[in-house]
């Protein structure tokens, strides 16, 4: 079967490859792109680890085709940390507040959180459980999650507090 | 190590029926299911075929037509060989399973036709491809139809509400959809464009079995309409479930009319309770013409029980489905008819 053209945008940055059609998004961010930060869990859009920001939506890049992404516009967890390479402010909760353990999920976690706060910037707890919803952690239990987005709602709103 | 490693790699360790497990998904598999998957041949553990061993689907032709008449038309060339995909939640599962094998895959994602929601006066139009992220996000859409967003809250999780259309969650003829029966409850209308123009057909008479539709193959759904419900009027959408992102074990929709203290109409559908969605007409008008007192709702309920069918699966037993379906009904009864003013919360 003959490949095609795929032009997207990752991370802020235009990149092209030639692809099978069916190739599962997620295969080509990580094996043509090698963009590894969005991770590989269920493979069956159950548990959200390959979480990808695409065109403004939290997306499972295991249950896309790449044809379908053609020209989109995606950011991973790699296009959250800030331009000089550190930690952005969900990220580093995530560290202060011990949001994961194995750090399977993580960057689903965070990739997904990153939508939510974009859409809610000042969620309630019981919000951020039911917009997280669809990412699965098998060690925290959660509570340093939800303690970590809470966090970064707060820390993201002040910071926009102090440049107005 | 070595039984477990040799029934896997003869094959044998089947788990049973494939059945459907989540919302816009289908499945969770052993490995060595998945790598047989559809072809049914055993593959040796380590085989190095890339193909074979990754969880993806058979090539296809992809299409990512810019009109409805080009999409009709990819359909009319290719006949049985072309699907049509919108959020593809449901369908890309199923072609990662080998279980449909779709040569020519038509996107419908440039459609702008198919996108949008509108409100006139005495009808809804909502375009097949308005996500249920969407549904939710539409204020006026949940100020004139409410029963909407509390139904597309309950379906799946997050992600797949981004991605999940009203177009293939009613068109799919999945019986674990939760709009199809929601779409019976407010007597919708699915218009379907096809080769020989535009017809509608009433979500009523759509279902035929499990994914059997009054669809043609060379149609799509383009859209659904559904009246503006009457000033004053209750509403629920009530789903069990065992976690976020599953099927309905039991799920009820309904609607409640009133005038001057009674109630004039309702409508009940069920979710998941048999290989089609369930209106209860019967049931409903146990409802009607009277003041929604515990006796009528309690007869609302016994009717409907009636003329469900659900199947023992992983999510129980028909004794248990039934009881379920009783008491998610009667939850929905009560909420709408609070929300009408009729009668206490109960």
């Amino acid at each position: 079967m003959s490949k095609m053209h795929v032009k997207l945008t990752v991370n802020g940055r235009e990149v092209e490859g030639l692809a099978e059609p069916r190739t599962l998004l997620i295969h080509f961010l990580r094996e043509d792109l090698r963009i590894t930060g969005p991770h590989i869990g269920c493979e069956t859009s159950h548990c959200g680890a390959c979480t990808i920001d695409m065109d403004g939506k939290s997306v499972k890049s295991c249950t896309v085709f790449v044809a379908q992404a053609d020209g989109a516009d995606i950011t991973t967890v790699e296009g959250l940390t800030n331009p000089d390479g550190s930690l952005g402010v969900i990220q580093e909760m995530f560290k202060e507040h011990h949001g994961l353990q194995c750090g399977f999920c993580t960057p689903g976690m965070i990739t997904r959180a990153h939508r939510l706060l974009q859409e809610n910037s000042a969620p309630t707890e019981a919000e951020v459980r039911f917009g997280m919803a669809g990412n699965l952690c098998r060690c925290t239990g959660y509570q340093n999650i939800v303690k970590a987005i809470l966090a970064s709602a707060d820390m993201l709103n002040a910071a926009k507090e102090a440049a107005e | 190590m070595s039984l477990v490693r040799e029934s896997l790699a003869n094959d044998d360790l089947r788990f049973g029926v494939i059945s459907p497990w989540n919302e816009g998904d289908v499945t969770c598999l052993a490995a060595s299911e998945r790598r047989s998957s559809a072809q049914n041949k055993p593959v040796a553990i380590g085989a190095s075929d890339w193909e074979e061993t990754h969880l993806i689907p058979g090539a296809f032709d992809y299409h990512r037509p810019a009109s409805v008449a080009a999409a009709t038309a990819l359909l009319a060339e290719h006949g049985d060989d072309a699907r049509v995909i919108a959020g593809g939640h449901s369908l890309i599962p199923m072609m990662k399973l080998r279980m449909a094998d779709v040569p020519h895959l038509v996107d419908l994602r440039d459609l702008t036709d198919l996108r949008g929601i509108s409100v006139a006066d005495d009808v809804i139009r909502i375009g097949a491809m308005v996500t249920q992220h969407e549904i939710i996000s539409d204020e006026r859409l949940a100020a004139t139809a409410p029963i909407l967003r509390e139904a597309a809250l309950q379906i799946a999780d997050p992600q797949v509400r981004y991605a999940g259309t009203v177009g293939g969650n009613v068109a799919n003829g999945d019986p674990g959809n939760d709009m199809p029966g929601l779409m019976q409850c407010v007597d919708a209308g699915f218009e379907l464009a096809g080769p020989d123009g535009i017809r509608v057909v009433a979500a009523r008479d759509f279902y035929e079995s499990a994914y059997v539709t009054a669809r043609a193959d060379g149609e799509i759904l383009t859209a659904v309409l559904i009246p503006v419900p009457p000033e004053g009027a209750g509403w629920a959408y009530e789903k069990q479930k065992r976690k976020i992102g599953d099927y309905a074990t039991a799920a009820a929709a309904v609607t409640i009319a009133v005038e001057g203290g009674r109630c004039t109409s309702a409508s009940i559908a069920m979710t998941n309770l048999s290989d089609v969605p369930v209106w209860a007409e019967t049931a409903a008008g146990a409802l009607a013409g009277g003041p929604l007192d515990a006796d009528s709702r309690t007869a609302a309920v016994a009717a409907t029980l009636d003329v469900i069918d659900p199947a023992a699966d992983n999510r129980g037993p028909v004794e248990f489905k039934k009881h379920v379906a009783g008491i998610i009904l009667r939850r929905a009864i009560d909420r709408a008819a609070a929300r009408a003013g009729l009668g206490e919360k109960t």
